[in-house]
């Protein structure tokens, strides 16, 4: 499933557009393969910009080690290897009772890539990132060496490699926690809101009624409208038939034209998204409330040949996300889907994890160009203004000035790297000058 | 129903596991038999995790032909019968090693077909003797028509397809069917490396669930994903003096 084209895989974005060499590593046991440059494992290719690439290097691809190892129904420990797919790790285990205790917005990653960018949920108020819930994995450096990492064993390497974003190392298999849940179904109410300060109260308000809070933010909106949107909650049903995730129904299959994405079409899809909600709760399988896009192959193609970039960053609160959406809409290029969350204070496992207390806050733009990446430039800007961060899963152009404001931890990481690996993301944050570069 | 007794020659291929692994979520009875015994092990371990009710494994290198009736009786008495069993190894050569050595080309060929054939025969001979059984083997769509970029390994393909033809008609009024399945390129560890255009790589858990059905059903000529029957059948047609002059 792993997104790319001639030149070899891509990440979920599609920007930067490099050619791409890959080597497969098809079983744990086997050694790391011999190769020139320094390598980088790549799973399913969902990271949206380059922290899934090495241009000029090969990527290792890890999809091969996609096999289950021990998995005790009794107390929701799974061992699997670390190409198997959070979707494939919840087949198994919700029939017994069992979830991840965190997923992402796409059941369609790896969990070594579940780790390596520590990923979050809908659920980060009650269970943290997605690190918190690895009892160990065993991790092949550069030299040969193998090392069973965890929160009790080589402590400083596993918090290196927990959102090491895949440069200490691959990552062979991972022991995980799941968590209990009643069955396959979720409760969910929608509650539109008119502002951020309303978003507040049914965050502070919702996390403490309900399992999953998130939000979808009109990007469009100006003035006195900006900060409308609708608010999701959702708590697990009890009962309900067991369900099988779905297999996408639908697939893109070819690049749409710039023109879908225009400012008179995503002003209609906001302005239909905002009165979907119904009052009251529904009941809807887990797979669609956690995973919506799934139901959709390649949607990424949607926004285009020249791609998708997101921008993901945490901020203290209602002002910064303000002046981000303000920036976003009065650029002219609002974004297609808007969506945030507060984070709690559950501390984040890694030294370069992604989630800090505060609002995160996620945009999507259709590649454009120049005024694309200056508007980027401008979020960035207020972001490091705020004192909070980019996520670099998302990220394939933010600054070396940027990503070292935003985590300060990035020496001590930098002293875990190993030498055989890297990143296109790495060698730009590493880097001691930096210029904008054109697409 | 009672479980399936399924026996999987080449158990470590990736398009092998990926059969084994919808086998394994119906709670099938699985003989396991590859060269490799650490990667048997660990490909077994997940078969179990996943369901699989029973689980016998046996290391042996299936190119050591006259190992296969011994082999097949050790399987058939520790699954208790034989229900279906799937050939499923094989190996695809860079075109230009093979061609500069033809030692290389032998090696596929030997393994390819030569003993895959003689394998076929060891399993469909117990399953004439039971009465019943399903024998599936992989083959290609390379051995449909043999081209410029892959003939080497196309035709041992080609061989294999034709023996398992004949031994299908034969074993057809002994209760056995043979089922021959021609993937396309998956995406799998095999085809890493070789120049193929990515778009042109199929899913390797579509094409399992596509063979497992096939086994199941018992069609006699599957292609994998179904588009290739189409493709390779406008291919065979293509007059020899057009197709000499294409690039396909």
């Amino acid at each position: 499933m792993a997104s790319g084209d001639a030149s070899g895989p891509a990440s979920w974005g599609r920007y930067p557009h490099v050619v791409q060499r890959a080597v497969a590593m098809a079983w744990a046991s086997d050694p790391l393969p011999v190769t020139g440059e320094p390598l980088l494992p790549y799973g399913m290719g969902r990271s949206y910009g380059d922290v899934c690439l090495n241009p000029d290097g090969p990527v290792l691809l890890t999809r091969g080690l996609r096999r289950f190892l021990a998995f005790d129904a009794e107390s929701g420990v799974v061992r699997c290897e670390a190409g198997c797919t959070l979707g494939e790790v919840a087949e198994l285990a919700l029939p017994r009772g069992w979830f991840p205790a965190v997923v992402a917005g796409t059941r369609f990653i790896t969990v070594g890539g579940a780790v390596a960018n520590d990923v979050h949920g809908k659920n980060h108020h009650r269970a943290g990132t997605f690190g918190r819930h690895v009892r160990a994995l065993e991790l092949v450096r550069g030299d040969g060496s193998r090392l069973v990492c965890g929160p009790s064993a080589n402590t400083e390497l596993f918090g290196a490699t927990v959102g090491g974003l895949g440069l200490t190392g691959l990552i062979t298999w991972v022991e995980l926690q799941l968590a209990r849940v009643p069955g396959a179904w979720v409760e969910v109410e929608a509650v539109p809101f008119a502002t951020l300060e309303r978003f507040a109260e049914l965050a502070a308000e919702s996390d403490q009624t309900h399992a999953f809070t998130v939000a979808w933010v009109d990007g469009l909106a100006r003035g006195s409208a900006l900060g409308r949107g609708v608010f999701f909650r959702g708590n697990h049903a009890e009962g309900g038939e067991p369900l099988p995730a779905p297999r996408a129904r639908w697939t893109v299959p070819f690049d749409a034209p710039d023109a879908l994405l225009s400012a008179p079409l995503l002003r209609a899809f906001n302005a239909l998204y905002r009165r979907w909600p119904r009052p009251g709760g529904r009941r809807v399988s887990i797979w669609k409330f956690l995973h919506p896009l799934d139901a959709v192959g390649a949607w990424n193609r949607l926004y285009g040949a020249r791609g998708l970039l997101q921008h993901q960053s945490v901020v203290p609160g209602a002002e910064g996300v303000r002046e981000l959406l303000a920036a976003s809409a009065d650029s002219g290029q609002g974004s297609f889907l808007t969506v945030l969350k507060t984070f709690s204070d559950i501390p984040s496992p890694g030294l370069l994890s992604f989630p800090r207390p505060g609002w995160t806050l996620a945009l999507d733009f259709p590649g454009r160009g120049q005024p694309t990446l200056r508007l980027l430039e401008r979020l960035d800007a207020v972001v490091r203004a705020q004192g909070g961060r980019v996520y670099p899963a998302k990220d394939a152009r933010m600054s070396a000035d940027t990503f070292r404001a935003g985590y300060p931890a990035w020496k001590a990481f930098a002293a875990h790297v190993d030498t055989r690996f890297s990143s296109g993301f790495w060698r730009r944050v590493r880097a001691e000058t930096c210029s904008l570069k054109a697409p | 129903m009672t479980p399936r007794r399924v026996l999987i020659l080449g158990a470590t291929s990736a398009i092998a596991q990926a059969v084994a692994r919808v086998y394994a979520r119906e709670g099938a009875r699985l003989g396991l038999v590859a060269r490799n015994g650490r990667y048997l092990d660990v490909v077994a371990s997940d078969l179990r995790v996943r369901g699989a009710s029973a689980l016998w494994t046996e290391v042996a290198d299936l190119l050591d032909v006259e190992r296969h009736a011994a082999l097949v009786d050790k399987a058939q008495q520790a699954l208790g019968g034989l229900d279906v069993a799937l050939v499923a190894y094989g190996v695809l050569p860079v075109q230009a090693e093979a061609l500069a050595d033809a030692r290389t080309a032998g090696l596929c060929w030997q393994t390819n077909f030569v003993s895959t054939a003689a394998l076929l025969e060891a399993v469909g001979r117990r399953m004439e003797d039971a009465g019943q059984g399903t024998l599936g083997v992989l083959s290609s769509v390379a051995g449909d028509r043999g081209r410029a970029e892959n003939y080497v390994y196309g035709a041992s393909k080609a061989a294999l397809s034709a023996y398992a033809s004949g031994l299908g008609q034969k074993l057809a009024r002994k209760g056995v069917r043979v089922v021959t399945v021609k993937p396309g390129p998956v995406a799998t560890p095999m085809t890493v490396g070789h120049t193929l255009h990515p778009g042109l790589l199929a899913d390797v858990d579509d094409v399992g669930r596509r063979i497992h059905r096939a086994l199941e059903r018992g069609w006699r000529v599957v292609y994998a994903p179904a588009y290739w029957r189409l493709v390779m059948g406008i291919l065979k047609l293509l007059p020899t003096a057009l197709f000499e002059r294409m690039r396909v």
